[in-house]
C-alpha cells in the first residue's frame, strides 16, 4: 500500500500533468497546425520561442517563469494587485510550469501531422461548400488525430518526470507543491531514505509504463477504427 | 456557358487564356505535361488564385481581377475530382458522400448512389474500397453536392484498364442522368475520345494558349455508353 506521502505526490503529479496537458492542448494544437501548414513573417520566431524550453535548462525555464509570474513579476504584480491571485509557490505553478515543459513535445507531434496531410482532402471539402471552419474541425482536426495523441502522450509523461522547472517556480511544499520526483528528491536528501527513494521509484516506473500501455492501446484502436 | 480569361505565371511559362466553352455535357481538357492542366483546375476550383483574369460560369463571377473578387472554393459550386478519390478516410462512405449533400435532396442523392452503383458501400471505410469503387465514392460525393461544375483530374489514370473502361461508362451514364456538366482533365486522347462532345486544348510553350473544338473533332466520337468504344461491354 502506499504511504499517504506517495498517495499525495502521485495525485499530485497525475492532477497536475493532467491538466497541464488539457489547459495547453488547444493552444498546441493551433501552434502545431500553424506552424506546420502556413509560412508567415515571423515564423522562424515563433517557432524558435516555441521550441525554446525543449533546449533550454529547466531550472532557468522555472526561474523566467518566476520573474514573470513571481509577486514582483511582470505578469504576477497586477495579478494580485488586481485579483489578488497568486500564483509562484502554489499548485498553479506546478501546473504552469509542467505545461510549458511539456508544451513544445505536443506543438513538434501536431506539427509532423499537419504537415503530413494532403492539402487536397482539405481543398475537396471547401469544395463540397464547407468553410474554413467546418473544414478545420471536421476534416483537418481529425486527420491530425495520430499527432495529437501523440502529443498528448509525451507531453504527460515529460509532466509527470518534471523538476527543475517545478521545484523552481513552485517549490517544494509538501502537500501543496510536491511531485513525485520532488518526493523522490526529498527523501533521497534524508538519511535512510533509500527505501522510500525506491518505492517511488518503482511507482514513477509503473505510472509512466502505463502511460505508455494506454497511449499504446489508444493509438491501436484508432488504426483499428481507420481500417475498419 | 463558362467563360475564362486567364493570365499566370508558371515558372519560365506564361499561361494566357482566352475560352468560352459550353457548360453542358463532358469537355475533355488535355494537353502535355506541364502545359498548365492542373494550374487551370485549381483556378477554376479556387485552390490558386491567378494573376490576372476572369473566370465566370453561367455568368456567376468567380473570378475577377479587375474588380478584385475571387470567391471562396465553398462558394463557387465547382465540384472536384482528384486521381486518388481523396475520399475522408475517418468517415464512412455514407458520410463522406453526405458531406456536402444539400439539405431536402436524398432523393437527388439516392439517384447518384445507384447510378455509380455504391449502395452496398455506404457503411464501408474508404480503406477497404477497391481503386474504383473509391473513384466512384468521390465522383458520386462531388456530384450530389450539386456543383454547376465538376471538374474531373485524371479520374481513371490510376485504374487497371478493365476498371478504367467501366469507371469511364459510369461517369458518361451518370452526366447524362444528372445533366452536371463536366470537365474531364486527362492528358490520354483516348479517353478524351471515347467520353467527350468537346475539347479544350492547351497548346504549351513560353506562352501557353488554348483551342477549343465545340464539335467533336474528325475521329472523335462519343459512344453510348462510353465503353463500347474502349471494348468494354
Amino acid at each position: 500500500m502506499l504511504s499517504p506521502m506517495e498517495t499525495e505526490a502521485l495525485m499530485l503529479s497525475l492532477r497536475s500533468s493532467a491538466a497541464a496537458v488539457l489547459w495547453s492542448l488547444p493552444l498546441a494544437v493551433l501552434a502545431g497546425w500553424g506552424l506546420g501548414r502556413f509560412r508567415f513573417p515571423g515564423h522562424g520566431v515563433l517557432n524558435a520561442v516555441v521550441h525554446m524550453p525543449l533546449v533550454l535548462p529547466p531550472v532557468v525555464l522555472g526561474y523566467l517563469l518566476l520573474v514573470a509570474l513571481g509577486r514582483e513579476g511582470f505578469i504576477g504584480a497586477p495579478l494580485h494587485a488586481l485579483f489578488g491571485i497568486r500564483i509562484a509557490f502554489t499548485g498553479t505553478a506546478v501546473v504552469i510550469a509542467c505545461a510549458v515543459v511539456g508544451f513544445p513535445l505536443m506543438v513538434r507531434a501536431v506539427r509532423q501531422s499537419a504537415e503530413a496531410i494532403d492539402p487536397r482532402y482539405e481543398q475537396a471539402a471547401r469544395s463540397l461548400g464547407a468553410s474554413d471552419l467546418k473544414v478545420f474541425l471536421t476534416v483537418t482536426l481529425p486527420l491530425m488525430a495520430p499527432g495529437i495523441l501523440a502529443g498528448i502522450t509525451l507531453a504527460f509523461a515529460r509532466a509527470v518526470g518534471e523538476f527543475g522547472a517545478t521545484i523552481t517556480l513552485a517549490g517544494n511544499i509538501p502537500s501543496r507543491t510536491q511531485t513525485l520526483p520532488l518526493a523522490l528528491y526529498t527523501v533521497t536528501q534524508s538519511p535512510g531514505g533509500e527505501d522510500a527513494a525506491m518505492r517511488f521509484c518503482i511507482l514513477s516506473l509503473a505510472l509512466a509504463g502505463l502511460a505508455l500501455m494506454a497511449s499504446e492501446a489508444v493509438s491501436r484502436r484508432m488504426q483499428a477504427e481507420a481500417r475498419a | 456557358m463558362i467563360e475564362i480569361r486567364l493570365r499566370h505565371r508558371q515558372g519560365n511559362f506564361l499561361i494566357d487564356l482566352d475560352l468560352q466553352v459550353e457548360a453542358a455535357g463532358i469537355t475533355g481538357l488535355i494537353g502535355p505535361s506541364g502545359a498548365g492542366k492542373s494550374t487551370l483546375f485549381q483556378c477554376l476550383a479556387g485552390h490558386r488564385k491567378p494573376a490576372a483574369g476572369r473566370i465566370t460560369i453561367n455568368g456567376h463571377v468567380l473570378f475577377d481581377s479587375a474588380s478584385r473578387i475571387n470567391l471562396h472554393p465553398a462558394d463557387r459550386r465547382v465540384g472536384v475530382v482528384f486521381q486518388e478519390g481523396l475520399l475522408f478516410p475517418h468517415m464512412s462512405v455514407r458520410r463522406n458522400l453526405g458531406y456536402g449533400a444539400p439539405k431536402g435532396r436524398d432523393r437527388f442523392a439516392a439517384e447518384v448512389v445507384d447510378a455509380l452503383d455504391l449502395g452496398h458501400l455506404l457503411d464501408a471505410r474508404p480503406q477497404r474500397l477497391s481503386g474504383g469503387e473509391r473513384q466512384r465514392a468521390a465522383i458520386a460525393r462531388a456530384l450530389i453536392a450539386e456543383p454547376d461544375v465538376l471538374l474531373l483530374d485524371e479520374p481513371v489514370s490510376a485504374l487497371d484498364p478493365g476498371l478504367k473502361a467501366r469507371t469511364m461508362d459510369l461517369i458518361s451514364r451518370v452526366q447524362a442522368r444528372t445533366g452536371t456538366p463536366m470537365i474531364y482533365i486527362s492528358h490520354a486522347p483516348e479517353e478524351i475520345r471515347a467520353l467527350c462532345s468537346r475539347v479544350i486544348t492547351l497548346h504549351r510553350g513560353t506562352r501557353t494558349t488554348a483551342t477549343v473544338e465545340s464539335a467533336p473533332r474528325p475521329g472523335l466520337t462519343r459512344p453510348q455508353p462510353a465503353a463500347q468504344g474502349l471494348g468494354y461491354a
